[in-house]
């Protein structure tokens, strides 16, 4: 398979507009992907199937992300004057990062026995944006995929042929797989709670949460 | 009548039984089940119908397709709320007299996914069960033993009197609220007339 960076400059060849950005995975996987602009998604998704070099024919998974807002730190090297001598000094600079939600496109290929890439979708923000193209219409297979992030994340698929909750029922109102769901107030007693459990038993039972 | 006389008679040939004994003698052994499963402890019912166990032996080998023809409902497998309303349905529309089996952790209180927030924890929320066999999932052999505690129990059951079995107690319910879907979770979330919350006693 050609390397990540000359698939992108490949694809912002053919496809005119089209902005691609390579996502680092720093852990030792290195598992690199494609962050996709969504204007382009269907677009490049069709160029990656199509390309006789590329031949992307296989969604094998597709699967969401919910990143919250967050706050980056980062540290960057300044130059001051510190006693009338320029120094190099490390300052931390914070900005705060809107969250978004993200698909996760898995893709091989049959005919050339090559991959996986990995593409990336990302809505503008969690709440009122969360849109994205499908890819459905590209890869059939990605239909039920698209469905269960729409059911568990809430990310709206446009162009999607039949967008409705696949493993929760309809007239369900959250989406569970969201780092900010809560649960419904159920608990019940279990003898060996641990973590998030040990603090539902200490609101529940707060006599048997005593050491 | 007199055990002691009994067994006295039937020492001389002359053997007696009541209306109750014959009633019950003659259900316990034709228990039919409805034929459904939900998840892995399907499989394991499945093995214990065939010939290896051979449920068969305990007069169940009658697997249902139909709720109107089963006497007996076991819930095999994982209870997710999705699915609760039509085990609901399934159990109300099993005639009188009916049992259940609620067959594995997840079935008896929501097993391995308990804490989740899609799995119903345990089935005695919206229907009275009969008979819990722990396991994940249990052997076939467990489900032989809750059959025969199953059939021990039918063979108690008193025709009359004021401990009669339920189904011949009209003012006990034979059906149950089928559950609504809610925009968070069931609504209710359980039957309260048929389950209470569990409450801890510690002594010392």
């Amino acid at each position: 398979m050609l390397s990540l960076e000359s698939i992108k400059s490949q694809v912002e060849q053919a496809i005119s507009g089209a902005k691609l950005e390579i996502v680092k995975n720093d852990a030792p996987s290195a598992q690199h992907s494609l962050l996709v602009d969504n204007a382009h998604a269907v677009a490049v998704a069709k160029y990656l199937r199509d390309d006789p070099a590329l031949r992307f024919d296989y969604a094998s998974n597709v699967t969401g992300v919910d990143w919250l807002d967050a706050e980056l730190s980062e540290k960057i090297k300044v130059k001051k004057v510190v006693d009338g001598v320029e120094k190099e000094v490390e300052e931390v600079k914070k900005t705060m990062r809107l969250g978004y939600l993200e698909t996760v496109y898995h893709l091989y290929s049959m005919e050339l026995k090559h991959g996986p890439l990995i593409i990336r979708l990302r809505t503008e923000n969690r709440t009122d944006k969360a849109h994205l193209p499908s890819l459905t219409p590209v890869w059939r297979g990605a239909e039920f995929q698209e469905r269960e992030i729409f059911d568990l994340y809430g990310i709206i698929f446009d162009g999607h042929p039949d967008l409705r909750r696949i493993l929760m029922w309809e007239g369900f109102k959250d989406f569970p797989m969201r780092k900010d769901y809560t649960e419904p107030d159920d608990y019940e007693y279990e003898p060996t709670p641990h973590d998030e459990v040990l603090e539902k038993t200490k609101q529940h039972y707060p006599a048997e949460a005593k050491p | 009548m007199d055990e002691g006389l009994r067994s006295e008679l039937q020492k001389q040939g002359v053997f007696t039984t009541t209306l109750e004994d014959l009633y019950n003698w003659g259900r316990k052994n034709s228990v039919w089940p409805l034929g459904f499963g939900l998840a892995c402890c399907a499989i394991e019912m499945i093995a214990a119908s065939m010939s290896r166990w051979d449920l068969a032996r305990f007069g169940a080998e009658v697997f249902r397709p139909s709720p109107r023809q089963a006497d007996l409902m076991i819930v095999a497998g994982t209870v997710t709320k999705k699915m609760a309303p039509q085990v609901v349905r399934l159990y109300n529309q099993m005639p009188e007299p009916k049992y259940v089996i609620a067959m594995g952790a997840c079935a008896i209180s929501g097993g391995p996914f308990k804490q989740g927030y899609n799995v119903l924890k345990g089935i005695d929320r919206f229907i009275p069960v009969d008979v819990h066999i722990p396991g994940c999932p249990p052997r076939p052999e467990a489900l032989l033993h809750a059959f025969m505690t199953l059939q021990e129990k039918i063979d108690q059951q008193q025709l009359t009197g004021a401990g009669k079995a339920r189904h011949l107690d009209a003012a006990k319910p034979s059906e149950f609220p089928v559950p609504q879907f809610g925009e968070h979770d069931l609504e209710p979330a359980n039957n309260p007339t048929v389950w209470k919350a569990p409450v801890l006693v510690r002594q010392g």
